[in-house]
């Protein structure tokens, strides 16, 4: 079955959501999320991320559009569609009394399945916890309370996880961690959706990303397309001797000279029909300036992402 | 119904209580063993009887009524301000499980808790004073009916309140005076004709008579009347928390 004509996981149809006193969060989201997809969701503080969760998940109260986990309403069918859907939360918020072990299987039956000591060991080797499974939730570290909560979300066999801001005041060696505990995910097969404003994270671990600003989703795209279509790249050539002035005859090309005069920065479009690079050389050489290196730099989705913010606003 | 959420909550607050065994349970079964002492032994033996039962024994029905209407809202008014409080909450929110099973599992917990700890001072109380049960079955119907209505109103108090301290003022300012002026030391026959109609608005007051007459036979006012107002209390509970879950206040947004 190819992925055009197969059932989305996750489907959210004109979404929209006003709370009370009138403020906007979501203004008309439609999005779908293919079976196995990791999908980051992109937004500065406030876009409405968390707001779109919460309403998928049931922690906030959809009046205005639709949304299906499986072909499931989370709203006339909520049973069925969150039975499917694992949330690790922003907020590191254990229950500080309970151990490792308990939390897990509490987590486990709360969302209808029955006890299985063989499933939540499972979990718990998988996320290295099984080792700490009797110790108390308020003895374990940072980072170990947030793999609690991934084992939480995960004790009842979730087809989609959503992982919200996962790494949100983390040092970077957790950071790095949590990126390899959802490499594993993806070996599952399990569908993750995280929210992040780190365009680091999204970029080492999904496959699409979307772009929220101000409540509407201003643009979903494959990550790689994303950044073959919007990236820019920048030639800088660096000069054998300073160049007091850019040429005149290069006047209409989008250069930049160093303040040391020892190089020149030449900005372009990696999908332009035409780069203008071997003409600027050949120009370059006529004109005498002779240069000893060149250098490329792809433009990082951080700056993409900045851009298409700032665009936005 | 998943059943499964159910016994997931309920265990859960049971396990607590059992983790902080001497604030649940030892606690009240101390203070209610107090005033057993106090006003059934040392005073109790110069008063008079009041119809026709000694005053020890009189107040064992008041003051089991005390501890378990003190001990059911703050029971349930814990459970589940505590996981709104921590954050937690997010769990029960986000999980398939419906308003009957939440209420289900928190209050069901809350009132097993107040009914034990109810049938703990109860078996207390024959340490200190001779007395019999008329009616074990509608004592136990009572006892029942009693800790399930006021776990219902912890738990509306418990995601009303905003802090710790406005968990603590329903049952303090409101539960314990009413509880004191609905007949738990005497009847109301003993008061001015004024102030016994005045108890007669306390509802309180027809818990505890419909509890005592379980015992004795005696009470203030019918037992119908008494069960007839507690089922009437359940019954708004119960729709303020349809109420609360139809529009998420407090709790979604």
């Amino acid at each position: 079955m190819s992925e055009t004509t197969q059932k989305p996981i996750l489907s959210i149809e004109n979404v929209s959501k006003t709370y009370e006193g009138g403020y906007k969060a979501l203004k008309n989201v439609d999005l779908t999320i293919q079976k196995g997809e990791i999908f980051a969701l992109l937004g500065p503080n406030g876009a409405g991320k968390t707001t779109l969760i919460s309403l998928i998940c049931g922690l906030a109260r959809l009046n205005e559009g639709r949304i299906t986990v499986d072909g499931h309403d989370v709203k006339s069918e909520f049973y069925k569609a969150r039975g499917k859907i694992g949330l690790v939360p922003q907020e590191l918020t254990t229950d500080a009394f309970e151990s490792v072990w308990n939390t897990v299987s509490f987590s486990r039956g709360l969302f209808g399945k029955p006890k299985d000591p063989t499933v939540i060991e499972r979990v718990l080797k998988s996320l290295a916890l099984y080792e700490k499974r009797d110790n108390k939730l308020r003895t374990l570290s940072g980072g170990m309370k947030r793999r609690v909560l991934i084992a939480k979300a995960l004790a009842h066999e979730p087809e989609v996880l959503f992982l919200d801001e996962p790494t949100a005041g983390v040092d970077v060696a957790l950071r790095r961690e949590m990126w390899n505990v959802v490499a594993d995910l993806r070996q599952t097969g399990v569908t993750v959706i995280l929210t992040t404003h780190y365009i680091e994270e999204a970029e080492m671990m999904a496959d699409r990303i979307g772009v929220i600003s101000k409540g509407e989703l201003i643009l979903v795209e494959d990550k790689n397309e994303l950044m073959r279509k919007l990236g820019h790249k920048e030639l800088t050539i660096v000069l054998q001797e300073p160049l007091q002035a850019i040429p005149d005859n290069l006047s209409h090309y989008d250069l930049q000279l160093a303040e040391d005069r020892m190089s020149l920065t030449y900005s372009y479009d990696t999908h332009a029909e035409r780069t203008g690079i071997a003409t600027l050389m050949r120009l370059l050489a006529e004109d005498g300036v002779r240069f000893r290196d060149i250098v490329t730099k792809q433009s990082s989705l951080e700056e993409i992402f900045v851009g298409l913010v700032e665009d936005g606003q | 119904m998943n059943w499964h959420a159910v016994k997931a909550i309920y265990m859960f607050e049971i396990n607590r209580a059992i983790r902080t065994i001497g604030q649940s349970i030892v606690s009240p079964v101390l203070s209610t063993s107090l005033y057993f002492i106090v006003f059934g032994a040392a005073i109790g033996s110069r008063i008079n009887q009041i119809d026709g039962v000694d005053y020890g024994a009189f107040i064992v029905p008041g003051l089991i009524m005390l501890q378990l209407l003190t001990q059911s809202i703050s029971n349930a008014a814990f459970g589940i301000y505590f996981p709104r409080f921590a954050g937690t909450i997010y769990e029960v929110l986000s999980a398939p499980v419906s308003a009957v099973e939440i209420v289900l599992g928190f209050v069901g917990a809350a009132a097993t808790k107040s009914i034990m700890i109810g049938l703990i001072i109860l078996a207390t109380a024959t340490l200190f004073v001779d007395f019999e049960i008329a009616h074990p079955i509608w004592m136990l119907l009572f006892l029942v009916l009693t800790g399930f209505t006021f776990s219902l109103l912890g738990f509306i108090i418990g995601i009303w309140a905003d802090g710790f301290e406005q968990l603590q003022l329903v049952p303090l300012l409101v539960v314990t005076p009413l509880t004191f002026l609905g007949g738990t030391f005497y009847s109301i026959d003993m008061l001015p004709d004024f102030w016994r109609d005045v108890s007669l608005l306390n509802p309180v007051l027809y818990l505890v008579s419909g509890f005592r007459w379980a015992f004795y036979e005696a009470s203030d006012v019918s037992i119908f009347v008494s069960l007839s107002m507690t089922l009437a209390f359940m019954a708004i509970a119960m729709t303020a928390i349809w109420w609360i879950f139809k529009t998420g206040w407090r709790i979604k947004p």
